[in-house]
């Protein structure tokens, strides 16, 4: 983040007769990426529990990893979410349900796979399980693992947060 | 009461019904026909010294090319009092899968007949709410069947339902927002 700080920063100045204040601190970015901080910096993460990594997600939101630090609260609600956790065994019947609340969330909006089912279908090569939910949904992090440990999530958020901090042209014009 | 003592007792009072005993491990199954299947959990279930009142499963097995009648079902009865338990399989034939419902002797076995129902097609007459319950409506075939393909019939066969999800993700591709 390009932050430009006055050398002055510090310094008090004398406003008037025995008043002194801080000299002015000048930050010069862009929009991009002040907005782009902003966002990355509190992600609502739509939670999508299908298995058993729900539970291994419900261990990194809990107070030893504590994605709170991180500005991560699980919302409930997909019309007030940023991305969304498809955690689990994604089956044909359900597909039709993760499809509508990824549908239900406002742009922009990002999906992470988490764990071999959702990512390929992992060991249920079956005829109720979908291979991969990234048949019917555009994923953006895919997080290995079966279930991974909360460090995998951790880095694939972190994953995510690099790829939103990298957009550009998209709340300004590049300057 | 000993596991073998009930099956004898069983075949005492049903001569006719009971095909064979068999006993592994301590755990007794008696195969039995299905046509009074019903009469036969009642008696079970009432007769004082044996009082099975907890169906603890009932689910299908499929004997694809092993025996004469291709399904049965197997009921796991225990006895909450006596504390014993027995499993009583009634064979179905392939060319009408059908069996009398045992909900008026047991309540609880009513999602356990709409799974088998579900999974092996097996037909349980009057059972009052029929319907697949693990599956999506409309789909087409029973899985747990052993000539079912492991991974579906097929894409040109797919699930109605899950074409409609990727036609739908197909065509929403032109409004994805690309950061």
């Amino acid at each position: 983040m390009g932050l430009i700080t006055s050398p002055t920063a510090l310094s008090l100045v004398e406003a008037e007769e025995g008043t002194k204040i801080l000299a002015p601190n000048i930050v010069i970015t862009s929009f991009d990426k002040v907005i782009n901080w902003a966002r990355v910096s509190s992600l609502w993460p739509m939670t999508f529990g299908l298995a058993c990594c729900a539970i291994e997600m419900m261990a990194v939101y809990a107070s030893h990893n504590d994605l709170d630090r991180m500005g991560i609260i699980p919302r409930g609600s997909p019309r007030q979410s940023d991305f969304m956790f498809v955690a689990g065994t994604v089956t044909k019947k359900m597909s039709e349900v993760v499809r509508r609340v990824y549908d239900q969330m406002p742009e922009p909006r990002y999906v992470i796979s988490v764990g071999s089912c959702a990512n390929s279908g992992g060991i249920f090569n079956t005829y109720s399980t979908v291979q991969g939910c990234d048949t019917f949904l555009p994923v953006d992090v895919y997080i290995p693992g079966c279930p991974p440990r909360p460090e995998a999530f951790i880095e694939g958020i972190i994953k995510l947060q690099e790829k939103m901090m990298r957009e550009q042209f998209h709340w300004s014009r590049w300057r | 009461m000993e596991p073998l003592k009930i099956a004898d007792e069983i075949k005492e009072q049903f001569p006719d019904e009971v095909l064979d005993i068999r006993e592994f491990r301590g755990q007794v199954a008696v195969t039995v026909k299905k046509a009074r299947i019903v009469e036969l959990c009642r008696y079970l279930h009432d007769e004082p010294s044996l009082f099975f009142d907890f169906p603890a499963d009932l689910f299908g097995i499929d004997y694809l090319g092993k025996k004469e009648n291709r399904f049965a079902v197997a009921y796991n009865l225990y006895s909450i009092r006596h504390r014993h338990r027995i499993v009583l399989k009634a064979e179905v034939a392939e060319a009408s899968p059908v069996i009398d419902s045992v909900l008026p002797v047991w309540a609880g076995v009513n999602w356990h007949e709409r799974e088998c129902f579900d999974l092996f097609g097996i037909t349980f007459t009057g059972h009052p709410d029929l319907r697949r319950i693990l599956l999506p409506e409309g789909w087409e075939g029973y899985p747990l069947r052993k000539d079912y393909p492991l991974k579906g019939p097929g894409p040109d066969q797919e699930w109605p339902g899950f074409v409609d999800v990727l036609d739908r993700a197909e065509q929403y591709k032109k409004y994805e927002w690309h950061g």
